[in-house]
């Protein structure tokens, strides 16, 4: 399973990185960093993080 | 097992209650009925981009639209249908078409609608934001040399006036507070935020209550007057002045209605087993802060509490108390404002990191962290990365009572 984020769409909101603090963070240039390769005990997590981003940028792929 | 589950009110809090009782591994068939004829979609853009930009309906629709989750194929949309009535009793609800749906369980989530200002005049020229069409409406009135009075400073009316000044209007906001968002941020940040809107061009009234409407004789605004006696020439006014719940068809049931549906910390109505409410139209006790139940209209809020419902619906998941940590955003003037926890239960309110003066703020940023009796119980940060927020809620967090 993979985690895709749209830079264009993101607008750092950070709401990823509260609801999944293990797969989302802020690097020390404050830009987004993310895990991409997750596996499936991962999927709950990393759904949440989709459905709280605001700008709907995370999007999962099988 | 639940039987047929009805969501009425299609929007955000909607989504995510059908979309988290697919996730328990709910099977059985769900309603979602809905007062607007679009799919849910994102409102906070309504204020910002979408009045900023030329974007057209169809593009709109398509980029705001909320995606939806395979699990919900088989959902039933029963979308430009207002509900007009319901007896929980009978466990039926009625429509304003004179349809009648039956349920098992009821999920309540028709949010709220800007409330007016109670006086007659220019009725052809005043507008509210809540919905896609609202800002279409809207936007169509933005056009540069126009001039715009916005009715109540918190946040829609302050993105609304920002988003205005962008396109080139003149924008004067009315507010009766001493400062703009000053229920939600306090005293200090507010006046920060109004000398940053002052230095784009935006006039203030402050203190200043409405005293009615003028009319040019055909339904089109002239000005409005303050009981001050001063009168403000506009073309156009926008009416911000908060929400009403959309209770009206839960009327005679015997609900506590006074300021939307009263829940428990299970979002159950009540203590019913088959009836939950989610979103900003739920007053819930939120233990992050106490006991006191409270509405929050933040876009957050509808995830959390739709998931809390949904488990109480599948009674037996509803385990330990539920304190979700409140969190919104706002952007005006490019400057995005962020906040986590409660700031506006605070009772003082200390700068941590960078400046207030408008020059600085827009260079440096500024956080302010507030406190209740002594607990840090929010932090609002202003022109700060998100990065930063992730170093302040944990502030937030430590105070946290378990
Ligand atoms: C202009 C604007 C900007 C915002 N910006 C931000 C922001 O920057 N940050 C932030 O945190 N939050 C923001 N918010 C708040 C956020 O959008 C709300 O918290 C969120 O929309 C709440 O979702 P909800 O589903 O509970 O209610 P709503 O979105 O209000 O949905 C309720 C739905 O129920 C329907 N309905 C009502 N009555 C009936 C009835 N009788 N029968 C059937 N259907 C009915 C309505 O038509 C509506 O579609 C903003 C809101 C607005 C309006
Ligand atoms: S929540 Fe969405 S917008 Fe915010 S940082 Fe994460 S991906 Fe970006």
């Amino acid at each position: 399973m993979k985690i895709c984020v749209d830079l264009v769409r993101c607008q750092l909101h950070g709401q990823c990185a509260i609801a999944a603090p293990k797969l989302f963070s802020f690097g020390e240039d404050g830009k987004l960093q993310w895990v991409e390769q997750v596996d499936e005990s991962a999927r709950r997590e990393a759904e949440e993080a989709a459905d709280v981003c605001p700008e709907q940028a995370i999007t999962i792929e099988d | 097992m639940i039987g047929h589950v009805l969501v009425v009110g299609a929007s955000l809090s909607g989504l995510r209650l059908a979309e988290q009782l697919r996730g328990l591994g709910h099977t059985g068939p769900i309603t979602i009925a809905g007062a607007e004829t679009r799919m849910p979609y994102n409102r906070p853009p309504l204020s910002k981009d979408v009045l900023t930009g030329d974007d057209d309906e169809t593009a709109l629709v398509q980029s705001l639209s909320f995606r939806l989750r395979p699990s919900l194929d088989d959902v039933t949309w029963k979308l430009g249908a207002t509900a007009v009535a319901c007896d929980l009793t009978l466990r039926e609800v009625s429509f304003a078409d004179g349809s009648t749906l039956s349920y098992d369980a009821l999920a309540i989530t028709t949010g709220l609608s800007p409330r007016r200002v109670p006086l007659p005049g220019g009725e052809k020229d005043r507008y509210v934001l809540r919905t896609l069409d609202g800002a279409l409406a809207l936007r169509a009135r933005l056009v540069a040399g126009a001039r715009l009075a916005v009715i109540g400073a918190g946040f829609i009316g302050c993105e609304v006036a920002a988003s205005a000044r962008k396109r080139g209007l003149a924008v004067t906001m009315i507010e009766t507070f001493e400062a703009p968002m000053q229920r939600a941020i306090g005293l200090t940040a507010g006046q920060a935020m109004q000398a940053l809107h002052r230095s784009e061009g935006i006039d203030f009234r402050l203190r200043a209550k409405i005293a009615g409407f003028i009319d040019r004789g055909d339904g089109h605004l002239d000005g409005i007057r303050l009981e001050s006696g001063e009168v403000i020439a506009c073309d156009l006014a926008v009416e911000a002045v908060g929400s009403t719940a959309n209770t009206q068809w839960l009327a005679g049931n015997g609900l506590d209605l006074s300021d939307g549906v009263l829940c428990d910390n299970a979002m159950r109505v009540e203590g019913r087993a088959d009836v939950v409410a989610a979103g900003d139209i739920a007053r819930f006790p939120n233990l992050f802060a106490d006991e006191v139940p409270r509405r929050i209209e933040h876009w957050t809020i509808p995830g959390f509490t739709a998931k809390r419902a949904a488990e109480s619906l599948i009674k037996e998941m509803v385990q330990g108390s539920f304190a979700p940590v409140p969190a919104f955003w706002s952007d005006q003037h490019g400057l995005r404002l962020q906040s986590y926890g409660s700031p506006s239960l605070g009772d003082a309110s200390e700068l941590l990191e960078g400046s207030l003066c408008p020059g600085d703020m827009r260079r440096q940023g500024a956080a302010l962290g507030y406190r209740r009796a002594g607990r840090m119980i929010g932090v609002v940060l202003i022109g700060l990365p998100a990065g930063r927020l992730a170093h302040y809620r944990n502030l937030v967090e430590v105070g946290r009572e378990t």
